[in-house]
């Protein structure tokens, strides 16, 4: 029983959405409105769970003391402090419990909420992203060498987009007579983008799209049982 | 196989440092050309009449901040100027703040615009693709009220949004999922509005099946360049422009390396077929 109802739930709801794509008029377009806003209402409470699920996670690694467990101590508390705030002194116009804090946030010049948001939790999170760039550039100048006809390919390629993406690349090539114009390189890196790589990228997209169909009717049929877990 | 020599990656590490940092803070002005998709974007908005609405939606965070901020800033000034009104959304919960510090930082410029009127802040929902065809259903379910708690109904900026019929075109600053291809798929391919898009510079190849004869995607800014070269285009060079100095100096010392990798490489297996070590 307890396997056959979600089972069931799946079936008739994944039918509806199915049928409601063709036929969206009464009974079916009226169900998939109802089911979309039960999904939205569902999709605010994984958000809490998925909060409720970080405190718990990293609860047992600091109880089990489990390597690095220091670094989940900081994550909690840098939860705790964001949460507290925001429900403190709320985020942006809204109020939280104790309004506006005006004393505070004209000290601080934000709401501390926000304060946190713009002048650490945004630096670090960009950071974090433009940490890429030294690693890419490792990378490339390691995993870039000719070694095979398909390496130099995909080296003569890759070199001559990021040239083309360069105001360097406008640079070098504008020089070229019209007749020559398409030897230009960012003609050549919109070139390469435009035809193979959407080339590729049309063919990779319509395997998904095949795959997602595919497992879909998998779930839908039932065939497909992971997501309940257990066994 | 044996192992080529290289040069040792803090090398390289410093020299990126320096090539970011120092075009940053002195600016070149390397001279910039624009690309078609930016055009597109460009003409869709400029082409928009007087009085029109837009749904732009912030679907980012600040991880993809610097690729993404000044195209938004420079997308929401040019809507601003032409006087068209904009409605901004998120479906990622830190693309409210990403919108809000964009309204900040314009704000000034643009002292009689009104909240409300000229534009709104509705906020983030989640769900998603689903969210998105739920506003194509019914708007007011999805976004009652705005994010600051008004009505949807108090503001003469929503007047007649009932679903997508009356947006003159949605926009979305992508870096991920849900973003670009969610919109285009629900608001374009299923409500037929024109949808065009931002995204970093690495999801782009995913992007650009979108741009077709369909127009599903009407052009695309894809990373710091095509910020760039929208900033050209509505004569506002800004941050991006200053970055484009940076990004090319960056991109310059990865061919330079990838160049000098290739050479060691050539030379060892040289070395190796004449019997060397």
């Amino acid at each position: 029983m307890k396997r056959k109802i979600p089972l069931l739930i799946t079936f008739t709801v994944g039918i509806i959405l199915i049928i409601s794509e063709f036929i969206p008029h009464k009974p079916f377009g009226q169900l998939s409105g109802e089911l979309e806003i039960w999904f939205l209402i569902i999709s605010g409470f994984a958000i809490l769970l998925g909060q409720l699920s970080l405190f718990k996670v990293n609860i047992l690694k600091i109880q089990y003391k489990q390597r690095d467990w220091q670094f989940y101590v900081i994550t909690l508390i840098s939860f705790v402090v964001m949460v507290t705030l925001g429900f403190l002194w709320g985020t942006g116009k809204s109020a939280g419990m104790l309004g506006h804090g005006e004393i505070i946030t004209s000290t601080l010049g934000h709401k501390p909420f926000d304060y946190l948001f713009h002048n650490v939790y945004q630096h670090l999170q960009a950071t974090m992203f433009s940490l890429l760039a030294f690693f890419i550039a490792s990378a490339a100048y390691r995993a870039f060498i000719g070694r095979t006809v398909e390496s130099n390919l995909l080296l003569t390629s890759a070199v001559l987009v990021m040239l083309g993406n360069t105001t360097f690349g406008s640079l070098l090539t504008g020089w070229l007579p019209e007749s020559l114009n398409f030897l230009h390189l960012p003609k050549v890196s919109e070139f390469i983008m435009t035809f193979p790589t959407t080339a590729g990228q049309r063919a990779i997209m319509i395997g998904a799209g095949l795959g997602i169909i595919g497992s879909s009717l998998r779930i839908i049929l039932g065939i497909e049982r992971s997501y309940l877990g257990g066994e | 196989m044996r192992k080529t020599k290289q040069i040792d990656r803090r090398w390289l590490f410093l020299l990126i440092f320096f090539g970011v940092a120092l075009p940053l803070i002195f600016t070149i002005g390397l001279p910039l050309e624009t690309t078609k998709n930016v055009h597109m974007v460009y003409d869709l908005i400029d082409g928009m009449p007087k009085g029109s609405r837009a749904l732009l939606s912030f679907d980012y965070d600040p991880a993809s901040m610097p690729e993404l901020h000044p195209m938004a800033k420079a997308v929401v000034k040019h809507c601003f100027d032409k006087e068209i009104n904009i409605i901004f959304t998120a479906m990622w919960p830190m693309g409210v703040q990403m919108a809000d510090d964009i309204i900040e930082q314009l704000k000034d410029d643009y002292p009689d615009l009104k909240y409300g009127e000229d534009y709104v802040n509705l906020g983030f929902k989640a769900g998603g693709m689903i969210t998105i065809q739920s506003m194509g259903k019914n708007f007011r379910e999805v976004f009652p009220k705005d994010m600051n708690g008004s009505s949807i109904d108090e503001l003469p900026i929503m007047e007649g949004i009932n679903n997508f019929s009356n947006i003159g075109f949605v926009f979305s600053l992508s870096a991920g999922a849900p973003g670009i291809k969610e919109w285009v798929q629900i608001a374009h391919d299923a409500y037929g509005r024109p949808t065009s898009g931002g995204c970093t510079g690495v999801s782009a190849p995913a992007m650009l099946p979108y741009i077709n004869e369909q127009k599903q995607l009407t052009g695309l800014l894809a990373g710091l360049k095509a910020a760039a070269e929208y900033e050209t285009l509505i004569k506002t060079p800004g941050s991006a422009t200053k970055g484009m100095d940076a990004q090319s100096i960056a991109h310059l010392i990865i061919i330079i390396f990838i160049a000098i990798g290739n050479i060691n490489y050539w030379r060892d297996r040289k070395a190796l077929k004449k019997g060397g070590k």
